[in-house]
């Protein structure tokens, strides 16, 4: 128990630690960096909490394709960070105004639980739960997945693909003159076709 | 049964998603040529789609858990639905010939976009309602952008994206709440647990309501409409104005009657007011516009007004009424947009409204036809725009709903000025040049959309009775 304590603040205080860091570094790279030392920090609480499915999503999806999205992003697009950062000052009372206000919504929210705010939750759940303590809950997110989910998993999918087939369609430009390898053609190369035989004289170029 | 006939249900988005992958492969080995015959393709398989929705029974049907329902009101819909995408691809065959267009992908997002409207209108819980949703803004914001070299098109695409995904956040952030009160995505569920809700509820509904008023493009989440519609390219704003209104109408239609009925009190005050903003806007601000095509997504803006009237009226007969209404508009908006695809000059779009100066003496039946639609969007009698109206107002009056059926008559009142004033610039102007002779292709639209038009009041009996049909299956 203590040792699981002792992770949970090593994780949650290197996690705030780092968020703090990813908008206070000068340097945008190192604010990405410090990202992905948020998120591999939060995976670690979501471990903590026994869900390591989360866990593993956090890092393969948000660190493994996002963080490294942004990282590229950063690093090609020459983007002036100090002069976006000038107008923080200003900014800060109306952000701050609604940090609180979001701050004072989840006090309310957790004082007064999460019952009360939907009284027919209960008897409203009639789809079968899987048997979570005796499968893992990646295991258990199969089992619905792809059963009792299976039309929302296939319409989510082909969203999926109207989004690959747009990208496709607004920005593949076909370029007349590239020169692509054609094995093919490269194979049906003769003797003829490649080489051309000029007897030289000696002491005379071509 | 077995599992494979147990699907039957959903038949037509099979056909249309597999279909979809199936011309998918084609262009990807056919490349550019493969482009006017995949037009021909996806109008089949649409087809056969809209054939498979007629043949479904009419009692209502729910699979996969009831987060996919089909009824008589799904299969209705769905069918208008079906028809506008078939306009829209039969009348791009001149968009798609120009060399920098001829990309297949365009025959295969309008599939997609309908797959996506036929899971909108068959939603049975929030979740399938949001993919549905996305399923069909996605593929709409592509085609809005499809003409990639042209600033106004990919302006209309950004803007429309943007806002649309603002709009989609709303309407989750909706859907959240709402499955925070009631502990249930399903809309039967939330019908049960409506009642003692509470204000939070009331929050989620609004929230909903209004990602719903976006996607209809009614006021005041309207501001996105002229901008893209002027922007698009002309078919695809023609498909932007009918099929997904109709799918987006739907999907009003069905969570206000499936999930609130219990609290039919408060969405009605927001209808009523989204009713009259839309109504008052789309007549009103049409009056300045200079250009055709904005002045259709202002007119738009108002018929979706109109349209929403007979859901104001929260019973069986405005339902009705809303049915009867999208079907008319959708032929009224096919056959004007058909008209105005063909404002071409030596292969050039002209979109002024004073482009069409003197079309009666350049080419007469053209402008005798633009003239009954215009005068049917303006709904004087005997066209069947009036019809549409008429019983909606009716459903209106008959709910006791005398003051917005008085303003939805004055709005349409104010709306005549403007597409009165189009017949004018035809009949009565000097002529300008005349246009490009019309493809087989837009002739045929406008022949059978301005046919159905003008003797649409000889022959009502069997649309309203299918309307009345239809609207039944939700109550």
């Amino acid at each position: 128990m203590t040792v699981a304590a002792l992770f949970f603040y090593v994780f949650a205080s290197i996690c705030v630690a780092s968020a703090v860091m990813v908008i206070a570094s000068r340097n945008p790279v190192h604010s990405v960096l410090f990202l992905i030392l948020a998120f591999v920090n939060a995976a670690g609480l979501f471990v903590l909490m026994g869900a390591e499915f989360l866990a593993m999503i956090l890092v393969i999806v948000y660190v493994g394709a996002v963080a490294v999205l942004f990282l590229f992003v950063v690093m090609m697009l020459d983007v002036d960070f100090t002069a976006l950062r000038q107008g923080f000052l200003n900014y800060l009372p109306v952000g701050g105004l609604v940090g609180v206000v979001f701050f004072g919504e989840l006090v309310a929210m957790l004082m007064v639980g999460a019952g009360a705010l939907a009284p027919g939750a209960a008897k409203a759940i009639t789809d079968p739960i899987p048997p979570l303590a005796d499968v893992t809950n990646t295991e258990a997110l199969g089992l619905v997945l792809y059963t009792r989910y299976a039309y929302y998993f296939q319409a989510a999918g082909v969203v999926l693909l109207v989004a690959m087939i747009g990208a496709i369609v607004l920005t593949l430009r076909h370029k007349p003159h590239v020169k692509r390898q054609n094995i093919a053609d490269q194979v049906a190369r003769t003797k003829a076709t490649a080489i051309k035989i000029r007897r030289v004289k000696p002491g005379q170029g071509i | 049964m077995n599992e494979a006939s147990a699907l039957y249900p959903a038949l037509p988005e099979l056909i249309l998603a597999g279909g979809a992958m199936v011309l998918l492969m084609i262009g990807a080995f056919g490349g550019e040529r493969a482009t006017s015959p995949m037009l021909s393709y996806a109008i089949a398989l649409l087809v056969v789609a809209g054939l498979a929705i007629a043949a479904m029974p009419d009692e209502r049907v729910a699979l996969f858990n009831g987060s996919f329902v089909v009824d008589g009101f799904a299969k209705f819909l769905k069918i208008l639905a079906v028809l506008g995408s078939i306009g829209t691809l039969w009348m791009s065959g001149d968009f798609l010939a120009d060399p920098d267009r001829r990309k297949f992908e365009y025959s295969v997002l309008i599939l997609l976009a309908t797959a996506g409207m036929f899971v909108l209108i068959s939603a049975g819980d929030l979740i399938a309602l949001y993919l549905g949703f996305e399923l069909m803004s996605l593929s709409l914001y592509v085609v809005a952008a499809f003409d990639r070299d042209n600033v106004q098109s990919t302006e209309a695409g950004l803007k429309y994206f943007v806002l649309g995904a603002l709009s989609s956040g709303m309407l989750l952030y909706g859907a959240s709440l709402i499955y925070g009160f009631t502990g249930t995505v399903k809309f039967a569920g939330i019908a049960q647990e409506a009642a003692n809700g509470g204000i939070g509820l009331i929050i989620g509904l609004v929230l909903l309501f209004a990602g719903l008023c976006f996607k209809v493009s009614a006021v005041p989440f309207h501001m996105w409409t002229p901008d893209v519609y002027q922007g698009a390219p002309t078919p695809i704003t023609a498909f932007f104005a009918s099929a997904p209104k109709v799918a987006a109408i739907a999907a009003f239609v069905r969570v206000s009657f499936s999930a609130f009925p219990a609290i039919a009190a408060q969405w009605q005050q927001i209808i009523i007011f989204v009713a009259i903003a839309s109504m008052a806007l789309g007549a009103f601000a049409a009056i300045g516009q200079r250009n055709i095509k904005r002045l259709m997504a202002y007119s738009s803006i108002g018929h979706m007004g109109y349209a929403l009237i007979g859901l104001a009226a929260a019973t069986g007969e405005g339902v009705q009424g809303v049915l009867v209404y999208m079907a008319i508009y959708v032929a009224m908006t096919l056959g004007t947009f058909a008209c105005i695809v063909s404002m071409r000059r030596n292969d050039k779009p002209f979109e002024e409204i004073t482009d069409l100066s003197g079309l009666a003496r350049t080419n007469p039946a053209q402008a005798f036809v633009l003239s009954m639609l215009l005068f049917s969007l303006a709904g004087i009698p005997p066209l069947a725009g009036f019809f549409a109206k008429f019983y909606v107002f009716l459903a209106a009056v008959k709910a006791g709903l005398f003051t917005l059926a008085v303003l939805g008559v004055l709005a349409s009142v104010v709306g005549a000025y403007y597409y009165l004033l189009i017949v004018k610039i035809m009949y009565f102007d000097e002529p300008a040049p005349a246009f490009d002779p019309m493809g087989n292709a837009l002739r045929s639209i406008v022949a059978v959309t301005g046919l159905f038009v003008i003797l649409f009041f000889a022959y009502p009996g069997p649309l309203v009775e299918a309307a009345a049909v239809a609207a039944k299956s939700l109550f």
